[in-house]
């Protein structure tokens, strides 16, 4: 639980900054929360991000997240100090917090914002406890079909600097992921979707999952909202 | 029994000591608010939405009580008044404090002018709530040639979302309210029409710059009023055949901008923001928030008129009605098609893509409203540096016209081709300007924001950060406005009017305390400082001040006194 503590205090740190720094204070929380079925297993996947802060700095947290029947196979909160650095950009710092697979606890570095062409891009590097470098980038796009059926196609790739053999994760490009989602936004603030998604690991983790016996690449269909206040 | 009291007090009491001071009690209240059945909680001026209106003659002394019975700190605003600088209502400037809960505070100050004007608060998000209400100023003498009919048409947008909600969406999602964006099926159209490279080439032009063409208005969800009257309410204005009619119209709304017209009537604008202008004959005027025009009107059938006034983006319209007698109404018109932006909005035009231009030459010709004067650029160069190196000729609509599903191409294309719509270029003072000389320097104003992340700038700093425009006593300037963005600002200038340069000779200027600067184009204005103390400089859409769309414009005598400053507590408190 170490970690967990680590990353709360920072953010109430980092809170506390936020606020002694600009007046007018902004908060947004936004859930994604879905369910699918593979091999008669039920999965639950869920992202959240939320901030605070007013023009300059703002306080993040990101969470993300699967559980299969029930229980948690994967559980990440990030917690970052954001800082606009131009007019579409942010830098953001922090900390992150893996509860499963196997706790461990990251610092956390990278950009957040609006790359031209609208595509939403994170992008952030991760060292871990051990000294594991890796990192990730995250790009969307909405699409609108209508004023309120959006059409939001988004990649997302992760990379290891070294073999992380607890994590049976081999140096380079270690997964990816691919997908659609399609949403109808009856308010912008509520908007039940679907989302196609495919998922492949790369590379040398590739090669683990298949000597391991496990399944290298996986198609799925989601359904779930997605809410914000 | 003080409720009572200060309603009694409402209707204007003469007060024999000082002779010819009208004095007025204005009780500030939080209150449930239901228009056409949305309720909301909003804030009303003596119970009323808008507040009374405040008459005075020009010469007398205005006495203003303003009770602050509501839950927040606040303040009133005479928009468009010459007033002592600390009587100017707008917090933080020139010693004026807000007026908080329980206090109240008296504006003492001379009526030194006439003409059609209105007040509202000036904090935070009130003016949204409420607290807004016509001020009219009969001239000293008598006017030579009165209207038969004398009618105030206030406009404003009345929303149940409140303003810090409205902005906090705005923070999140800048296109939280937008639900005109260009679809797939808009793609197909433009390439059926244009060509499947050129709508490409156009949504590839966007994306890179990271803009929305449809960005005509940040937020919706209004109902829109008429006095306080929303359309199904039918606000009716009567007159008798033949009769000479003036209406003042007056923009308080927070966010809106309205397209103006009365079927079947020409409109003769005869004022401008207050201020008198040679008569001009039009169809219909596209009224920026918070200014006002007095136009003529002179039905001559037994029929019933409809003062329509659609929202510039379209999401709904204002309504009146001019009539012979009570419960007539007259046809309403549909609304028209709102405007897709174009390159051209954004001073890019094809012809200054093709100039080997340093730093670019912004293309008037472009302007269908608010001409200003050719201004060489040269000086300032910075115009068009955000935006260079992108390929102009990719955009849609250069020549005009409409996009696959109808929507006409740039800013202020709405209007039917016959139709003549006023322009600032119009305008033209009915009375020499007292001050000719030409300006002793420029000052720019560049006006600049991040969609993205819902900040406005002046010269690239919000409020918070920016310093103060400081001008010497007397000092006659040129302001440039430069607008870097895909919005029109409605630039407000507390405490002087400015003169449009709109090429007209330079005793004929027309005075303005609104100035509207369209997407990407460039308005110069004359300033002949002569109104001392720390004035509020800004936006007024409501949710781009409150974004950082503000400065302080300090004028400063030479013997370094900023202002007659009055001791702000000696007025306020237990009275």
């Amino acid at each position: 639980m170490t970690p967990l503590v680590l990353a709360l205090g920072l953010s109430f740190a980092g809170a506390g900054a936020a606020h002694a720094m600009e007046q007018p204070r902004f908060h947004m929380v936004r859930g994604e929360i879905d369910a699918s079925q593979s091999d008669d297993t039920d999965i639950l996947t869920w992202e959240g991000d939320a901030w605070m802060g007013g023009d300059a700095n703002r306080v993040w947290f990101k969470t993300e997240g699967e559980s299969e029947d029930g229980e948690v196979r994967s559980a990440e909160i990030q917690a970052l100090w954001s800082r606009n650095i131009a007019d579409f950009w942010d830098l953001q710092a922090g900390v992150r917090v893996d509860l499963e697979p196997d706790p461990t606890t990251y610092l956390a570095f990278g950009v957040q914002g609006l790359a031209p062409y609208r595509f939403e891009t994170e992008a952030t590097a991760f060292v871990s406890e051990d000294g594991d470098l890796s990192a990730r980038l995250h790009q969307s796009f909405d699409l609108h079909l209508t004023q309120r059926l959006i059409a939001e196609p988004y990649f997302e790739i992760n990379a290891y600097a070294q073999d992380v053999p607890e994590r049976d994760i081999g140096a380079g490009p270690s997964d990816a992921e691919l997908g659609l989602q399609l949403r109808y936004e009856i308010t912008r603030k509520f908007a039940p979707y679907v989302d196609a998604v495919w998922e492949s690991a790369l590379g040398e983790t590739a090669g683990i999952a298949r000597t391991n016996g496990e399944d290298v690449r996986t198609a799925s269909l989601r359904a779930g909202i997605r809410f914000w206040f | 029994m003080s409720r009572a009291l200060a309603l009694l007090a409402t209707s204007w009491l003469l007060l024999s000591p000082p002779a010819f001071a009208r004095e007025y009690t204005l009780v500030i209240d939080d209150a449930r608010v239901v228009v056409a059945g949305r309720a909301a909680d909003g804030m009303t001026i003596n119970g009323h939405l808008p507040g009374p209106t405040l008459r005075f003659t020009e010469g007398e002394e205005a006495i203003i009580h303003v009770r602050n019975d509501s839950d927040a700190p606040t303040s009133l605003h005479w928009h468009g008044l010459f007033v002592p600088a600390e009587m100017d209502g707008a917090p933080g400037f020139s010693g004026f404090q807000a007026i908080e809960p329980g206090q109240t505070f008296t504006y003492r100050f001379p009526i030194r002018q006439h003409g059609t004007y209105w007040y509202h608060s000036h904090s935070g998000g009130q003016e949204q709530m409420g607290l807004y209400a016509p001020l009219i100023i009969e001239p000293a003498a008598p006017e030579t040639n009165p209207p038969d009919r004398d009618y105030v048409v206030f406009l404003s947008d009345f929303t149940t979302e409140h303003p810090d909600r409205i902005l906090n969406n705005l923070k999140v999602d800048s296109g939280y309210y937008n639900y005109n964006h260009r679809t797939l099926g808009d793609f197909f159209r433009d390439a059926r029409r244009f060509g499947f490279d050129a709508a490409l080439r156009d949504r590839v032009a966007w994306g890179q710059m990271r803009m929305d063409p449809t960005d005509i208005a940040d937020v919706t969800n209004y109902t829109f009023l008429v006095n306080g009257r929303p359309p199904a309410e039918n606000e009716t204005f009567l007159f008798r055949p033949s009769d000479r009619v003036r209406l003042r119209l007056i923009n308080g709304s927070a966010m809106t901008y309205f397209d103006v017209r009365i079927p079947g009537l020409k409109l003769t604008v005869v004022a401008a923001d207050g201020r008198e202008v040679e008569p001009v004959e039009v169809d219909e005027l596209r009224i920026a928030v918070a200014e006002t025009y007095d136009v003529i009107v002179e039905p001559r059938d037994d029929a019933a008129y409809t003062i329509f006034a659609e929202a510039m983006d379209r999401s709904g319209y204002a309504r009146g009605t001019l009539a012979p007698r009570e419960g007539m109404a007259g046809a309403i018109p549909d609304m028209r098609p709102r405007a897709i932006l174009t390159m051209a909005d954004m001073g890019m035009s094809a012809d200054a893509t093709l100039a080997p231009t340093n730093g670019g030459a912004v293309d008037h010709s472009q302007m269908d409203h608010g001409a200003a004067t050719q201004q060489s650029m040269d000086e300032t160069g910075a115009n068009q540096n955000a935006h260079q190196g992108h390929d102009m000729s990719a955009g849609l609509g250069g020549d005009g016209g409409a996009d696959g599903s109808g929507r006409p191409f740039g800013w202020g294309s709405e209007f039917p081709a016959d139709a003549r719509v006023l322009s600032y270029a119009d305008l033209a003072s009915a009375t020499p300007q007292a001050d000719t000389r030409a300006a002793e320097r420029e000052i720019i104003v560049r006006l600049g924001g991040s969609m993205e992340r819902y900040v406005w700038t002046i010269n690239g700093e919000r409020m918070e950060d920016a310093a103060p425009i400081n001008l010497a006593y007397g000092e006659r300037a040129r302001l440039t406005f430069i607008n870097e963005t895909m919005m029109a600002h409605p630039m407000h200038l507390h405490g002087m009017f400015v003169q449009i340069e709109n090429g007209m000779p330079a005793e004929r200027l027309p005075d303005k305390h609104i100035v509207s600067v369209a997407p990407g184009q460039t308005y110069s204005v004359l300033l002949t400082a002569n109104q001392p103390g720390e004035w509020a400089f800004h936006c007024h859409l409501l949710y781009h001040m409150t974004a950082g769309m503000m400065a302080r414009v300090v004028v400063a005598r030479s013997d370094g006194e900023r202002a007659p400053q009055q001791n702000h507590t000696a007025h306020g408190g237990g009275q």
